[in-house]
């Protein structure tokens, strides 16, 4: 027998359920652990991504640093969902969204406990990591 | 080099469940094309099989299809945009034919969703979307579909009702197309009708009835040169105008949600390659798998303004009798969306408008039509325009 490789599979512990085990920002799962939601920014050229990226498109760089995304975005649109694909389920109903921060957007989902008369387009949200009762980990926006 | 034509088209039924094989069910719409073009397969020099294939349980469906439709030994391959592939597939025959390569292309639209369960079948579309960034949080298509219609009605005041005519209007040509799937008529007053099942919630604020049903189905299109055109057909439909065009998977990387911009990009570029404004377009076929993305469509087009399409809709304009008709033949909402097949059924509508062949959707002497073909969630956009002699 082989010796077992170690393989670095922490990406796995994104979403309810995760479809994606390896990646090179596999440090974003480290971060949310310590409850900081990361985007990457290219050192060569500034160029900032969220969802963060290890590679830059703009200048071809792979000299990225991480950022956090603070303060408040605004929500641009959302949807509640009333069904749910496999594995996803248990969540029901909850709502997606996507924020608008100006120099990225986000995309996530809005935090279960705010009531739907609470939430209108245009409002400014903050982005803030969440735990799962399964034990993963996602992030989800609250009134800013 | 010559013009490129269509001298040949066919559709299966589209059906919720499909009793035989895939290559049983792309063989109902192969034999209504190459018939239609007055063809026997060794006619054809290439075929270009188009499908999202993580539906399939055969690997590989294009050499299976080659053989049983009597396509051996002629070459095959797939073209694969999601709900646009047959599109991208009319696209590739253009280029292959227009090149020179082949001078008969057969463009094979399929499939069998009922091959997988529907909830197995959802998630597998919204892996259609970001697996790594946007799937985790349990998105679907209806879902994504419903944000664009939460911004659209936030923007433009579009209602749930002006969303409900589009569904209507649907189901009036849909009830009179023997290959759709849902053929029932549907009135507004379903959708606030609680004891409806077209009122109920599937991904706020789209109802079911603003939603398309999976289908199992098969379509295709004979594409062929200028001299084969003039040797086997009477009347062949010219390709004047192909634009496509991609978008961020991720909806965070788009900048608005009112529209779909990979739609207007191949829009543009369809209008230009034609020589044609949208005001020259006498029919049009467009991807309604939601209503909200009808609406869209008016507007990506061209045929309304940003934030007019719905009074496209409320002055019944996309009617048969209106200025600018719109799916007359039930659209994806009462035909059903098999993904591969779908563009091929859009094109075979336009193709039988512009012969005067449609029969009771004919509109009234179309010379030139239009086809928008979408995949994901307007990730992927292809628009054809098509002109008769």
């Amino acid at each position: 027998m082989g010796k077992k490789k170690d393989i670095d599979d922490r990406f796995k512990k994104f979403g309810t359920v995760s479809f994606t085990s390896t990646t090179k920002v596999n440090d974003f799962i480290d971060h949310m652990k310590n409850d900081r939601v990361m985007g990457s920014n290219c050192k060569s050229c500034g160029q900032k991504y969220f969802p963060p990226r290890a590679d830059c498109h703009a200048c071809f760089s792979s000299d990225m640093e991480w950022f956090e995304i603070t303060g408040t975005g605004k929500l641009l649109t959302y949807s509640k969902l009333a069904f749910a694909p496999v594995g996803f389920q248990e969540d029901v109903p909850y709502s997606i969204a996507v924020l608008d921060y100006g120099e990225f957007k986000v995309f996530g989902r809005i935090a279960a406990d705010m009531a739907d008369e609470e939430v209108e387009i245009g409002m400014a949200m903050k982005t803030i990591v969440n735990r799962l009762p399964n034990d993963q980990l996602n992030f989800v926006f609250q009134k800013g | 080099m010559g013009k490129v034509a269509i001298i040949g088209v066919g559709q299966s039924r589209f059906v919720r469940s499909y009793p035989g094989a895939i290559r049983e069910l792309v063989f109902d719409g192969f034999k209504e094309a190459v018939t239609d073009a007055g063809m026997t397969s060794k006619d054809i020099g290439a075929s270009v099989v188009c499908s999202a294939p993580e539906y399939d349980k055969q690997r590989s469906p294009a050499g299976v299809f080659a053989e049983y439709l009597g396509l051996n030994p002629q070459p095959t391959f797939y073209a694969e945009s999601l709900c646009s592939s047959s599109s991208m597939g009319l696209r590739l025959a253009y280029s292959l034919v227009k090149s020179g390569l082949h001078d008969v292309i057969a463009v094979i639209g399929f499939q069998k969703m009922s091959e997988i369960s529907s909830s197995e079948s959802q998630e597998r579309m919204g892996r259609g979307a970001d697996i790594q960034w946007e799937s985790p949080f349990g998105t679907m298509m209806p879902a994504y579909y419903a944000m664009h219609a939460q911004a659209h009605m936030n923007r433009y005041g579009t209602t749930l009702d002006d969303l409900a005519l589009i569904r209507v209007k649907a189901a009036t040509y849909g009830q009179i197309n023997d290959r759709a799937v849902y053929r029932k008529p549907v009135t507004a007053d379903m959708f606030t009708d609680p004891d409806s099942i077209m009122s109920n919630p599937v991904s706020s604020p789209l109802r079911v009835g603003d939603c398309c049903a999976n289908a199992d189905g098969s379509s295709c299109i004979i594409v062929a040169s200028e001299e084969k055109a003039r040797a086997f057909s009477k009347k062949p439909v010219w390709i004047l105008g192909l634009g496509a065009a991609s978008a961020s998977v991720n909806l965070a990387g788009r900048d608005h949600f009112t529209g779909l911009k990979a739609a207007k990009q191949a829009a543009d570029q369809a209008y230009q390659m034609a020589g044609v404004a949208p005001a020259d377009i006498d029919v049009a076929e467009v991807h309604d798998c939601f209503t909200i993305a009808e609406m869209m469509a008016y507007e990506n087009l061209g045929f309304a303004e940003p934030g007019q399409g719905l009074e496209l809709i409320r002055n019944k304009e996309t009617y048969k009798e209106g200025r600018i008709p719109v799916n007359v033949d039930g659209g994806l909402l009462s035909k059903g969306h098999p993904i591969g097949a779908t563009g091929g059924s859009q094109i075979r509508t336009i193709v039988l408008q512009l012969r005067d062949e449609a029969g009771d959707i004919q509109v009234k002497d179309p010379r030139i039509g239009l086809i928008h073909n979408i995949g994901g969630v307007g990730l992927y956009g292809n628009v054809t325009i098509l002109g008769r002699e």
